[in-house]
């Protein structure tokens, strides 16, 4: 019904930026290279916690190879830098505090040459005592971090809402459980590269990159040249995935080259193989959550008290951000009178922990929704009868005391959608009625402890019918869209016609490769009944826009929507305007603008060419370039007790997992996802689509095999040989369905969808792999030996740095 | 460093270069000859980004030395298309909304194309093994799959 309105909205639409990507021309940016470049390599050192005595490069200082060296004697503002705070050096100058860490740059025409000198530089420190344990931070004889600091402890949101205690005394069950979850890698496939080049005169520099967020980088370069932000330009080079990951690291990476081009007045590019892109850039938090759930006997969840630990790794970066959509929506998108909840991010001397899609809620919900199966179970109830119990109406009050008012509140709906199509509750209750045999688990744990030749016996063996079980899950979610308090929400939007009908577009947030671009293409070629590809998108260049924030918290659509939509309404006023004037109708008269045409409501058959009617006003000299700018209404928050209306709207999802799980060699094999998806208004078919099948292929590698295991601070998976993320062969069926609700914001309600599809697979998928083994999981991944052992098996020996 | 040349096809042009004797395949059609099209994202043969054709098979030009492809015959996403006419793969990778961030698609491409060179009519299976050393992070591959699907039933 609703999408009867549009002509190109919800359509399947082919890619703005596709055909130079299917051509090998798209320019990625370590396919720009500019005459006489030089390359940067960075100097590390081996070590997780010292402090730095001193850095001799006497051994290398006269190498003609070497142009330069830069450290942090070379930066003229800022030495360290950071989102919230700062505290993150561009080169290290007092202390390493994780393997990562950089303390110089060589600069120099050959990559190859200089790779072989860093191994020459010689750094004298004093290791200090390694802190890998987020649990331990706050202990009083922990080291510190970062001194100056006093305390380890990167931010603390508490929340408290009614009464706890009063909630359990009146349960008449109590559940307490402990989860986990690892570090994980964004593995973009694209590493990081950046180039600097230096401009003529006092025009200041131009940075091209792989750079996810131009405007956030560009503060940092300038905050570290001791420059006005106009000095500084900033062009995202075509991005080869980020998922929030091309934020911090390389804002850093540019600050470097442009100390280095500034220096040598020459263009200076960094390009990172996979190894060190793993071992510098940072990482989605390791969480520790301890839950402890009153419920009744009819299902009702009474209180929730929630503890959780995020491993912020060795710079804060986005921690207070994250941990605070954390404490937001730990509870789950259930109502209760009565939440208590610590949500705590520490320093250790870890790889530090930053954004990453999902940004603090796929740890919670696995959590929770593991719980939420469990009191099922306990209750002899399916999983998707207690979620009915408890799950929020339009009304509902959220855990931040926030009424959930003024949009579809759709968590019953994509529950029951997704049960609907999947058949849940009666499979899901065949499969716990499977046979329950289990496998010796204590003989083979035993057998993992002393190694040597291990004999199955034939009573070891299950019969083959019963090695293979099959689950299922669900799992749901609420979802604050945009950036919520977490910071200033505007975005704006760039639109320009041609005399000839063509159009200009650029919106301040960046196309990640989700498509944005083509999205507003489709926005403004839907309000000025143009088609997508009469719209040419231009190259995301801090000098064109305004500061739009970053491109996070799946606000594109919405924000980006929002003030494409705005600018496109604005010419398309001043078109009517210059009509009316030329066919002399009223005032009242309204306009149809389709095919490129464009008629009066009334008389379909009186049209004019869009092309002529753009020619029509410019010789009339009518302004036809705008920029539109879309706000996000306020929202507020109360720190000290974690309460106010957060976000201004959410959505919704649900995400139903079917298993077979392979008893005797623990692998899990993901038959089919269902995913029932919220996203207000779809606008771009393929797009959404794309991002729910490839949103929820991420979530079964966090489910399943990927994690950043550490020792001593150092990452043991720095390549793909190593860190397993999911291939063609590795999960079955994808089944994206969306459940469009009312919206009062952005473009015809279009709200976000890259996030939610992603929070909520590794949830569904230990919850059907509880079905099909009826053995509760706790710990992420769910890999060979978790399933098979109940714990993770690591290689004992570290891998040097790079 | 010691020096050899070599002589190949690359996209069906000949091409003659001296070369260091280690320089990787991947580096010499991205440095030499400029066609960064072939990209690199792992250099242990993991990603398959760096997929190019070599003699009607898939490779891994980050694993291949330039020696390796003396007197060779090369296709790079490059030279798929041909007299500006999109190769029907392409066609299919834009229809069906297999590309996103498009890093890892010029290797999909380039063992999508093997595949069908090799065995005109695979089914899911044999499409899915194919593009199995094709690592992409953003699609999910399904739709991937459809486009070569949609390619060998015409
Ligand atoms: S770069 Fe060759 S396989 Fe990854
Ligand atoms: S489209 Fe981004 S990696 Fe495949």
């Amino acid at each position: 019904m609703k999408k009867s309105k549009f002509n190109i909205v919800g359509k399947p639409v082919i890619r703005q930026d596709g055909l130079e990507k299917v051509t090998g021309q798209a320019k990625f940016a370590d396919d720009i290279n500019y005459p006489n470049q030089l390359y940067g390599v960075m100097v590390r050192v081996p070590v997780a916690h010292a402090k730095i005595r001193s850095i001799d490069y006497s051994a290398i200082e006269n190498h003609p190879a070497l142009t330069t060296i830069c450290d942090a004697n070379d930066i003229p503002g800022a030495k360290k830098v950071g989102p919230i705070k700062q505290d993150q050096p561009i080169f290290c100058y007092q202390k390493i505090v994780t393997p990562g860490d950089v303390v110089a740059m060589l600069v120099g025409e050959s990559e190859e040459e200089l790779l072989r000198l860093r191994e020459l530089v010689n750094v004298e420190y004093e290791p200090l005592p390694v802190l890998t344990d987020p649990r331990k931070a706050l202990e009083p004889d922990a080291p510190l971090i970062h001194p100056e600091l006093g305390s380890n402890l990167v931010i603390h949101h508490p929340l408290r809402k009614g009464d706890v205690e009063k909630g359990f005394a009146e349960s008449d069950y109590i559940l307490e459980q402990t989860y986990t979850t690892p570090f994980i890698e964004h593995a973009y496939i694209e590493p990081e590269a950046v180039i600097a080049i230096p401009r003529e005169g006092n025009k200041g520099v131009h940075i091209v990159g792989s750079i996810q967020n131009p405007y956030t980088t560009r503060k940092v370069v300038a905050a570290v040249l001791g420059w006005p932000l106009a000095k500084v330009r900033i062009q995202q080079a075509e991005l080869g995935g980020s998922f929030g990951g091309k934020d911090d690291i390389m804002n850093i990476l540019s600050a470097r080259a442009a100390v280095a081009a500034l220096k040598t007045g020459r263009p200076v590019k960094i390009r990172y193989r996979r190894e060190e892109s793993i071992q510098e850039s940072y990482k989605r938090h390791a969480y520790y959550m301890h839950y402890k759930v009153g419920f009744t006997r009819e299902g009702k969840i009474k209180a929730m008290k929630i503890d959780i630990i995020a491993d912020g790794g060795a710079y804060s970066s986005m921690t207070p951000f994250v941990t605070w959509r954390t404490v937001v929506q730990a509870t789950g998108p259930y109502e209760i009178e009565n939440v208590w909840t610590d949500v705590r991010g520490v320093y250790t001397n870890n790889p530090y922990a930053g954004a990453m899609r999902g940004f603090g809620s796929p740890q919670p919900i696995f959590a929770q929704e593991s719980i939420m199966d469990e009191i099922a179970v306990q209750l002899g109830m399916t999983p998707d009868e207690i979620r009915r119990i408890n799950g929020f109406r339009s009304g509902s009050i959220t855990a931040t005391g926030q009424k959930l008012e003024k949009h579809d509140v759709n968590v019953l709906t994509v529950l029951e959608t997704a049960v609907r199509e999947t058949d849940f509750a009666r499979r899901w209750r065949e499969n716990q009625q499977q046979t329950k045999k289990r496998l010796d688990l204590a003989a083979l744990e035993e057998a993992a402890a002393n190694p040597g030749p291990f004999i199955l016996h034939k009573e070891d063996f299950l019969e083959p019918e019963e090695v293979l079980r099959k689950g299922i899950g669900l799992a749901v979610s609420f979802r604050g869209t945009s950036l919520g308090a977490e910071g200033v929400d505007a975005v704006a939007a760039y639109l320009s016609l041609q005399q000839d009908g063509s159009a200009y577009l650029l919106s301040g947030l960046a196309e990640n490769g989700q498509g944005m671009r083509t999205t507003y293409s489709i926005i403004a070629a839907e309000v000025l009944g143009l088609r997508p590809e009469d719209i040419y998108y231009l190259d995301l260049d801090t000098g064109y826009v305004g500061d739009s924030g970053p491109t996070v918290a799946s606000r594109a659509t919405l924000m980006g929507g929002g003030a494409t939509k705005v600018a496109a309404e604005t010419l398309r006023q001043r078109l009517e305007k210059v009509l009316r004037r030329h066919w002399n109708l009223p005032e009242t008269t309204n306009f149809v603008f389709a095919d490129r045409t464009v008629y009066p409501e009334n008389q379909p058959d009186r049209k004019i060419a869009f092309a002529e009617l753009c020619n029509l006003a410019y010789w009339e000299g009518v302004n036809l370039a705008t920029i539109g700018w879309y706000s996000g209404p306020k929202v507020h928050w109360d720190e000290s007790v974690g309460q106010g209306p957060a976000y201004f709207t959410y959505v919704y999802g649900c995400q139903v997992a079917e298993v077979t799980v392979n008893l005797s060699t623990g692998e899990v094999y993901v038959e089919r996802v269902v995913a029932v998806h919220d996203p207000g208004t779809v606008i771009n078919l393929l797009g959404a689509q794309g991002q729910v099948y490839g949103g929820v292929t991420q979530g079964a590698g966090y489910g399943l095999w990927e994690e950043i295991s550490v020792d001593q601070g150092f990452i043991r998976e720095l390549n793909f040989d190593q860190y397993l993320i999911p291939t063609s062969k590795d999960i079955g069926e994808i089944v994206p369905i969306f459940v469009e609700g009312e919206e009062r914001y952005g473009a015809w309600g279009a709200k976000s969808l890259g996030e939610p599809t992603l929070e909520l697979t590794a949830a569904a998928i230990a919850n059907a792999v509880r079905n099909a083994t009826g053995r509760r999981f706790h710990h992420l991944p769910l890999n060979l030996e978790e399933i098979l052992l109940g714990r993770k098996l690591y290689p004992t020996s570290k891998r040097g740095s790079v | 460093m010691k020096e050899i040349s070599i002589h190949f096809t690359v996209n069906g042009k000949k091409v003659s270069l001296n070369v260091p004797s280690r320089k990787r395949l991947l580096d010499v059609l991205r440095e030499d000859l400029g066609l960064t099209g072939t990209k690199e994202g792992c250099d242990v043969g993991e990603c398959g980004a760096c997929t190019v054709v070599m003699n009607g098979r898939a490779v891994h030009s980050c694993l291949v030395l330039a020696a390796q492809a003396d007197g060779a015959e090369i296709l790079t996403v490059e030279g798929l298309a041909q007299n500006g006419e999109l190769y029907p793969l392409q066609k299919n990778f834009l229809e069906y909304g297999a590309v996103q961030c498009g890093f890892c698609i010029p290797g999909m491409l380039m063992s999508s194309y093997a595949l069908i060179q090799e065995n005109p009519h695979p089914g899911e299976e044999e499409i899915k093994e194919a593009i199995a050393g094709n690592l992409c992070r953003c699609t999910g591959y399904k739709q991937i799959i459809q486009a070569v699907e949609a390619t060998v039933k015409r």
